[in-house]
């Protein structure tokens, strides 16, 4: 079984972000980054299956140089080799061009199954996946917890809201976006990274992949991207500061007499 | 009639999923916005023409009605397929969804087969020269994120679970159901329902607590979360957790509170160590007294906050211990 998964890198948690003054983005120089959550565990539930039932995973990332990192991390780990389209100028926030461009890596490596994220943690629109396996002709299944390969077929389990599922089977290939923690991710060992330094990592450029500047430029779509800033405050939030006693002290008397609470 | 403004109802075996009205919401606000345009609720299933009939009191000034045995149970390639046979023979102006996991689950496959984006996830917008400007967020909810829509439509716009009131549904307007024709023939459904099941069995019904300590991963450690009983112990509450925590099973999953688990809104809400992420707040957001204790100063759940403590968790919650055992 062929399985790609789809990495994307994204500031680690709890980055400190700052606005550019034009608004278009945040300063990107001064973050650190790391591979998406919920693409973790696509490569995870990717690694499980071909140890299971034999075959290869094949990671697909695009991006500037620094997604390099996140290439060796999934190699560590036991890909067994990658694809990186390492181009600056289409960083951009539309899902279309993004899965255009990934779809476009995919034709010629015919894999049976792609996994991706459900979602990413910086633009959050939580469609690259879905549109993926439109533009590939491809039947998907969003939100996975669980999957049993058959013969020709996968059985998965979906997640609904509320705490309901739905299993459905689908016929490969497919495409499924993966939920985080649909298992337990496991740590690259010192094997895996040293055997990682010899395995491939393919760099097409755009015109290997049989697309154009045009088709990845943002103008076309009829969705304007127009700024980003700090989100404006709907509540009063009091803030308690000073040692730990005079915040306690502070907020109990508020939660008492203000909220009534208890 | 001519359709402007369509919103897509959503329902699992004839019944509404309770967000559906939020997006009735925003079409109404939009509807007066534009200038008084016609909206349009579309249900689409089989046997569901009860529930059709039903939301003909909902405000809106029609309910189309899609019936056939290819979506009587939900699947992105037989409901993208029905969706956009109606969007094209209404040919709306806006198309609005609230952004349920469904939604999430065949929309850009639907908007992408009409070669259109689908502006997910929004959480409001603002009218700007007789224009619509969207918000969406970016980030985990860090950052807001304006877009506007250029051209004629279709355009595909989904809000956050959340994002409207559906206490301000206007009902002054009454609709009649029409049967909105469709044809299904061609249409191959490559997905197989085998079943749909409640997962965990709830046992604990976290909407009626009064008083929730709800703890996230900013407690680092599975050992820690005695410390965090000990708090919900002097607070006579109970105690509920954000996704990872569940999701590393340091707490039982109907613990969770959160799009995928429970929704509460208890008198006190006590975040400890949640940053806040969307799918966590919207399971949240509508508590009483919301108070945050997380180091992260530009962590969103501040944003929903009423009392706020930056700092460090493992001194902070024992000072509110011993302070509320007086």
């Amino acid at each position: 079984m062929k399985i790609i998964v789809c990495l994307k890198q994204v500031p680690v948690k709890d980055s400190l972000l700052k606005i550019k003054d034009d608004e278009t983005w945040v300063h990107e120089d001064d973050l650190s980054y790391e591979i998406n959550e919920s693409d973790h565990y696509a490569l995870e539930t990717a690694l499980r299956l071909k140890e299971e039932h034999g075959g290869e995973v094949v990671i697909l990332t695009m991006g500037a140089d620094r997604v390099r990192e996140a290439i060796k991390q999934g190699l560590a780990k036991g890909a067994e080799r990658a694809i990186h389209i390492n181009n600056e100028s289409f960083t951009t926030i539309d899902s279309n061009i993004n899965a255009k461009i990934l779809a476009a890596a995919i034709k010629t490596e015919q894999p049976d199954l792609i996994l991706t994220g459900l979602q990413t943690d910086d633009y959050g629109s939580a469609q690259t996946g879905v549109i993926l396996a439109e533009y590939l002709g491809l039947p998907h299944a969003g939100i996975v917890m669980e999957i049993q390969k058959q013969e020709g077929s996968i059985k998965v389990k979906r997640e609904l809201e509320s705490g309901w599922f739905q299993s459905v089977e689908l016929p490969m290939p497919a495409l499924l976006t993966i939920q985080s923690g649909i298992n337990q991710l496991r740590y690259a060992t010192i094997k895996g990274i040293m055997m990682a330094k010899k395995k491939e990592i393919k760099q097409p450029t755009l015109s290997d992949l049989g697309l154009s500047e045009s088709d990845v430029a943002p103008g076309s779509s009829s969705l304007k991207f127009q700024k980003i800033y700090v989100p404006k405050k709907t509540k009063q939030t009091q803030f308690f500061e000073g040692d730990p006693k005079d915040i306690a002290s502070q907020l109990v008397d508020k939660l008492r007499n203000e909220a009534k609470v208890f | 009639m001519s359709l402007d403004i369509l919103v897509v109802a959503e329902q699992r075996d004839g019944e509404l999923n309770r967000s559906t009205l939020e997006a009735v919401v925003a079409a109404q606000n939009l509807g007066k916005d534009l200038g008084g345009k016609e909206i349009g609720l579309l249900v689409l299933g089989q046997n569901v023409s009860d529930l059709a009939s039903e939301l003909t009191s909902k405000g809106v000034n029609e309910v189309l009605l899609a019936e056939h045995d290819k979506i009587a149970d939900y699947t992105p390639g037989g409901y993208a397929a029905a969706v956009k046979q109606i969007v094209e023979n209404e040919n709306p102006t806006y198309v609005l969804f609230s952004h349920t996991y469904m939604v999430r689950d065949y929309a850009p496959k639907l908007t992408t087969s009409m070669q259109k984006p689908l502006l997910s996830d929004c959480v409001r917008y603002v009218m700007d020269g007789g224009n619509p400007v969207f918000t969406r967020q970016v980030f985990q909810g860090k950052v807001d994120a304006d877009f506007v829509l250029e051209g004629d439509g279709p355009h595909f716009v989904s809000f956050q679970v959340g994002a409207f009131n559906a206490d301000n549904l206007d009902t002054g307007t009454s609709g009649s159901v029409r049967n909105a024709d469709i044809s299904m023939d061609d249409v191959e459904i490559r997905t197989k329902v085998l079943e749909i099941f409640e997962g965990v069995k709830q046992e604990v019904d976290l909407s009626k607590a009064e008083r929730i300590v709800s703890v996230g991963r900013g407690i680092k450690k599975e050992e820690n979360l005695e410390l965090m009983r000990d708090l919900a112990g002097v607070l006579d509450a109970e105690i509920s957790a954000s996704r990872p925590v569940c999701d590393d099973g340091w707490l039982p999953l109907d613990r969770q509170v959160g799009s995928s688990g429970q929704t509460v809104s208890p008198k006190l809400y006590f975040a400890v160590g949640i940053s806040g992420a969307i799918q966590h707040i919207v399971g949240m957001k509508n508590s009483g007294a919301i108070v945050a204790i997380n180091k992260d100063p530009h962590a969103p759940i501040f944003d929903i906050a009423d009392y706020a403590v930056v700092g460090d968790l493992f001194e902070v919650i024992p000072a509110v211990i011993a302070e509320l055992k007086g």
